[in-house]
Parts: structure tokens; C-alpha cells; sequence
């Protein structure tokens, strides 16, 4: 059985008189250990697509399938739960918390889980050490650059280690060389075994995801496996 | 990295908006503080000057006979000639519950005497407490000794007598040490003599005809006081001056009741502040509450990192409150009080009140913000990023 199983979902916005649909009968299963990118238009649905992946936006219709869990049959707080202990996310602009250093934004997630203070900070001080920043973990946030936060991010995603990890346009707000740096982040994360679920515009990001998902109007229309050279994905 | 550091550090960086609503609630707290401080103070101020209206509370013996007089005019039936109290059983008015509440005892004699012809109405009275039994008394010459006599200043002016005068009274001479002036009451028409004095020339030895009682009655009701000393002597009638009690009562809860309603008012107005602050500070923070819950934190979570925040403030501001309204009750008094002053001492339990009632306000005011922030939903709140 897949790791993660998208059944028919549907999104529905609005009420019987103006109803907008953003998400039209989705079907789609991702293995463990996958890196899969979803692409398309702004508007086609992408990030609504991975906000309900992400346990915070209920689907309309269709069911969710996470580690065989029905995440929607979950209560908000029992999905709050899961996307403690399942998820990473990764925001397109880095969503930091202005007054924490970087080292206390990778605790975040570990403010609420029961574990000594010393543990705590074991596990961001490795976090950052993984993406390249240990040496600024007392920084705050206006005080590195836009790379850097994308990099505290995604220690702050990883710093649980879920073993999924959601990221909506990771580069987005980042130059050519910074994006390839990221992205080479991401994809030793996934070579070290981390699902990888990533939204992204960029033809320059496309290429580090082994599967492609193009979604144009809400629907699926493109599944392309096994990508190997840059001619194979969708432009 | 806990919850309450991520309060805290939100307080620090949003230190304008904290340092607002602990302004609001430390005028609040301060206010009620002093208010109440300065109305103890005052009840203390105000009870002490009341005492100077003299005795609230009369002993008489129980008669059946009905007083003929009204408004000062006398038309005979005097009933005091006709009753007495045992003066060893006045003494146990000092046993009872409340014995601490009355500040002084005095008993009276009275009697009809003779002086030069002209028949006189005379009191045998203890003048060491009438200082406080009588506090309006002001004499011209001297308090009498065991032969002397104190005249009432009508008695002084139609008999022509002044200090220094001797006198006859049923036979024995006595020497006038002082004339009262005028007190506007009918002690200007007696003459006042020590109270061994008058049972001797009355023949009335260990009985009095009435005892006047000054209490204090700060903390226990009058009736109480009445009631207890009428436990104790059966005998006789106990009357509390409901015109001086009454109106005593009656000033002070209506200041009090003034005070606590106004301080209601500012509490109710120090918790707005804190309800609008904290409002917009979690309308400011949609942001970071959508991350919050984006990476696992429960609505509970939320609620409570919102509720240290109002907690860390309302606490500062119960102590600070208390300090501030403290030192305004001091200012206050020194202003409105008329060199009487009350003191107004540190006290640990409105120090609690005050830290309680800080907290108690700024929890309650913060609850409905709490439960906003709680029920923000993660994906709209990371959309409106």
C-alpha cells in the first residue's frame, strides 16, 4: 500500500450561488521515499492541493491517506497532532518568527513535545548543522539573508525529522545559485529517505523531483514517473 | 524554547502594546488600590472624629412611666427621681463580648437640689471620661473636686455665680470651680458635681439614675452592643442615639459603596484596554499563529501562550498597581484629611487582593482573544501571509 493516497479529492470555495472549484477529483498514491514535484499555472490549484496534503484544509469530497491514517476522519486537534509528527513545512517566504533567534525558530516544533530543554536544543543545534548554520543560530531573523532563512526553514521542518516533508515554492523568493543550493538540500534529505512533497514554478527546481504532477484547473492532468533529463518534464 | 519564552519574547518585541495594556490595568489596580486605602484610612479618620459627638449609647432604668416633656419644655412626671441602676452592676457592661468597642463609661446622678432658693437640676458625673462623653465641654476655671461644683453657663448667668463662688446645696457648702460655656444644650441648665458628691447630698450611695456609653463602632454593629449590655442588666433600658449611629453608618457605606463603584468602573475600563490590545495583538500575529499551528501546536497551545502574556502583565501590574496606589492613598490623605491623619500601612492582604484582581482582569479580558487566536484556522491564516 502506497505511503500516501490521494482518493478523488475534491475543494469546493464558496456557496451554492458562487461556488469555485479548486481542486476537481484528484487521484494520485506516492511511495515512501519519494520526491515529487506538482506543477502548474497560478491558480490551478497547486497549493490548495498542498494544503489539504497538509492536514490543514479539509477536503470537500475524497479521502487522504497518510501512513494508513484517514487524516480528514481526524478531529483539528488530532490533525494538529499528525502534522507534528508526520510533516515538515516549508514556506516560499520562510515564515519566520521575527523575535526568535534561528536557533529557538528550529525549536519551534519541539516546544510543545515533552523532552529535556538540553534534548531540545541537541536537536536544533544538529538541524542547523545540517543545512549550513550552525554558526548563526543566535541570529535573528533580519540578520541573515534570504537563502539563510530558506535554510532555517527547512531546519525547522526537518528538525523533528517527519518523514514527510511539504515545501510550497521553496525558491520562490530566491536567486538562480541560492535555489540550486536549496535544492540540493532538498534532495539529500531525500536521499537520506524523506518523502518530499514540493510545489514549484520553476523549470531550474523541476529537475530534482523524480515524479512530476501537473495540475492545470484543479485537475490532474500530467503524472510523469521516472524523470531523468530536464526534456522530460513539463514546461 | 518553551511557551512561556515565546511569550515572553513576544512581550519584548511588542513592548509599546505591553507596556499599554500594563498601563491601563496598573491605573486600574492603582486606583482601586488607593481608593480603598484611602477609604480604610478615611473610615479610621472619619470614626475617630464621629467619637466626638460623645455617647451613641443610654442606661436607664426601666420605669412605666411616660416622659412629659417635649422639645425642652418639661411639664413635670421627671422619672429620674423615681429609679436607679446598681452601680456594681454597671460595672459588668465592662464584661461583654464587645468590651473593647466602648471607649468610655459614665454614670449619672441626678437630682433636684436647692441653691439659694432656686431648686436646680444637679448631675453627680465622672469627669475623667467626659472628654470623651462630653468632648464640647469647655470650662471656664476648673473640673470640681470632692466639694466643688461645675455650673451650667444659664445657671452661672441667672444666679449671678461665677469660679471661686460658695454656695449651699441641701445644706452643704460647696465652692464653684468652673462654669461650662454654653454648649446649646441642656447641660447649660444643670449643675454638675462629682458623682460621689451627688450620692452623697442625694443619699444615693452605689446607685446611678443613668450611664452614658460612648462605642466605637467601626467593626461591630451598635445594635450588637445594645443588645449585649441588655443581657447584662435586665434592668434597665438600653437605648442606642440612633440619630448620631445611624447617620455614622449611614456616611460611611454610602462613601464606600461610592468608592467600590467607582472602582468597579476603572477595573471594567482597565479590562477593555487589555481586551482591545490583546485583540489587535492577535489579529497582528495571524502570521505566527498559522505557523504555530502549521507545525503541530493545539488550540490549547495557542490559548495558553496568549494567557501567560496577559498573566506576566496583569501580575506586574498588580504589584506595581499596588505600590502606586499605595503611595497615591498616602498623597491622598495628606491632602484631604485636616491634620488628623490616618495612616495608611502596607498591607499584604490588598497587596494579594490587588495582584488578584490584576490577574483575575487581565485573564478574563484575555480570554476571548485566547479563543480567537485558538480558532484561527492554519490555512487561512498562512493565506493572509
Amino acid at each position: 500500500m502506497s505511503y500516501i493516497i490521494a482518493d478523488n479529492l475534491v475543494k469546493k470555495y464558496g456557496n451554492d450561488d458562487a461556488t469555485v472549484t479548486a481542486i476537481s477529483g484528484i487521484n494520485f498514491e506516492i511511495e515512501a521515499g519519494e520526491f515529487v514535484g506538482i506543477m502548474g499555472e497560478s491558480g490551478a490549484g497547486k497549493s490548495t492541493l498542498l494544503s489539504i496534503l497538509g492536514a490543514m484544509n479539509k477536503p470537500t469530497d475524497g479521502t487522504l491517506i497518510v501512513d494508513d491514517i484517514d487524516i480528514y476522519s481526524l478531529g483539528q486537534e488530532q490533525r494538529a497532532d499528525f502534522r507534528r509528527e508526520f510533516l515538515g513545512f516549508i514556506f516560499q517566504s520562510f515564515h519566520l518568527v521575527p523575535y526568535l533567534t534561528v536557533l529557538e525558530n528550529v525549536m519551534l516544533p519541539l516546544a510543545i513535545i515533552k523532552e529535556r530543554k538540553k534534548q531540545k536544543r541537541l536537536m536544533a543545534e544538529e538541524a542547523l548543522d545540517h543545512v549550513g548554520l550552525a554558526d548563526k543560530a543566535l541570529r535573528l531573523p533580519n540578520q541573515i539573508s534570504g537563502g539563510e532563512k530558506e535554510r532555517v526553514a527547512i531546519a525547522r521542518a526537518i528538525v523533528n525529522e517527519p518523514p514527510v516533508l511539504l515545501a510550497d515554492e521553496p525558491t520562490g523568493n530566491l536567486d538562480s545559485k541560492t535555489s540550486q543550493e536549496i535544492m540540493k538540500l532538498l534532495q539529500k534529505l531525500n536521499e537520506d529517505g524523506m518523502t518530499i512533497v514540493m510545489v514549484t514554478h520553476s523549470n531550474e527546481c523541476a529537475p530534482y523531483a523524480q515524479r512530476i504532477l501537473s495540475v492545470s484547473d484543479g485537475a490532474l492532468v500530467q503524472d510523469n514517473f521516472n524523470l531523468k533529463s530536464p526534456a522530460d518534464y513539463p514546461n | 524554547m518553551t511557551l512561556k519564552e515565546i511569550s515572553i519574547r513576544n512581550l519584548m518585541r511588542r513592548k509599546g502594546k505591553a507596556a499599554f495594556v500594563l498601563a491601563g490595568l496598573v491605573i486600574g489596580v492603582a486606583t482601586v488600590v488607593a481608593i480603598v486605602s484611602f477609604v480604610n484610612a478615611m473610615t479610621s479618620n472619619i470614626n475617630d472624629k464621629l467619637e466626638k459627638y460623645g455617647a451613641n449609647i443610654l442606661i436607664v432604668p426601666k420605669t412605666e412611666n411616660l416622659a412629659l416633656s417635649y422639645g425642652g419644655l418639661s411639664l413635670g412626671g421627671v422619672s429620674f427621681e423615681m429609679e436607679e441602676i446598681r452601680e456594681a452592676e454597671l460595672a459588668r457592661v465592662k464584661t461583654i463580648k464587645n468590651a473593647r468597642n466602648i471607649a468610655a463609661l459614665g454614670p449619672l446622678v441626678l437630682g433636684v437640689v436647692k441653691i439659694n432658693a432656686t431648686r436646680v437640676l444637679m448631675a453627680g458625673v465622672d469627669f475623667k471620661v467626659s472628654g470623651i462623653l462630653k468632648p464640647w465641654w469647655h470650662v471656664q476655671g476648673a473640673f470640681p473636686g470632692s466639694n466643688g461644683i461645675l455650673l451650667g453657663s444659664e445657671v452661672a448667668r441667672i444666679m449671678d455665680l461665677h469660679p471661686g463662688s460658695s454656695l449651699q446645696v441641701n445644706g452643704k457648702d460647696l465652692a464653684v470651680s468652673g462654669v461650662l460655656e454654653p454648649t446649646g444644650s441642656q447641660d447649660d441648665q444643670l449643675v454638675f458635681t462629682r458623682l460621689k458628691t451627688a450620692q452623697l447630698i442625694f443619699k444615693k450611695q452605689g446607685k446611678v439614675s443613668m450611664a452614658e456609653v460612648a462605642a466605637l463602632c467601626k467593626d461591630c454593629p451598635i445594635d450588637d452592643l445594645v443588645k449585649q449590655i441588655s443581657e447584662i442588666l435586665p434592668g434597665a433600658k438600653v437605648m442606642a442615639i440612633q440619630q448620631v449611629v445611624k447617620g455614622r453608618m449611614e456616611a460611611l457605606t454610602q462613601f464606600k459603596n461610592f468608592s467600590y463603584g467607582i472602582s468597579g468602573v476603572i477595573l471594567l475600563i482597565g479590562g477593555l484596554v487589555v481586551f482591545v490590545t490583546m485583540m489587535g495583538s492577535v489579529r497582528e500575529r495571524t502570521n505566527e499563529i498559522g505557523i504555530f499551528r502549521a507545525v503541530g501546536f493545539r488550540k490549547r497551545h495557542i490559548m495558553k501562550i496568549v494567557f501567560i502574556e496577559a498573566g506576566i502583565i496583569s501580575g506586574l501590574a498588580g504589584i506595581i498597581g499596588y505600590l502606586i496606589g499605595l503611595g497615591s492613598a498616602k498623597i491622598a490623605i495628606e491632602f484631604f484629611s485636616d491634620g488628623n491623619i490616618a495612616t495608611v500601612p502596607f498591607d499584604y492582604q490588598l497587596a494579594a487582593v490587588a495582584i488578584l484582581v490584576a490577574l483575575t482582569v487581565g485573564l478574563v479580558s484575555s480570554a476571548y482573544p485566547a479563543f480567537t487566536a485558538a480558532r484561527m484556522d492554519p490555512n487561512e491564516a498562512l493565506r493572509a501571509l
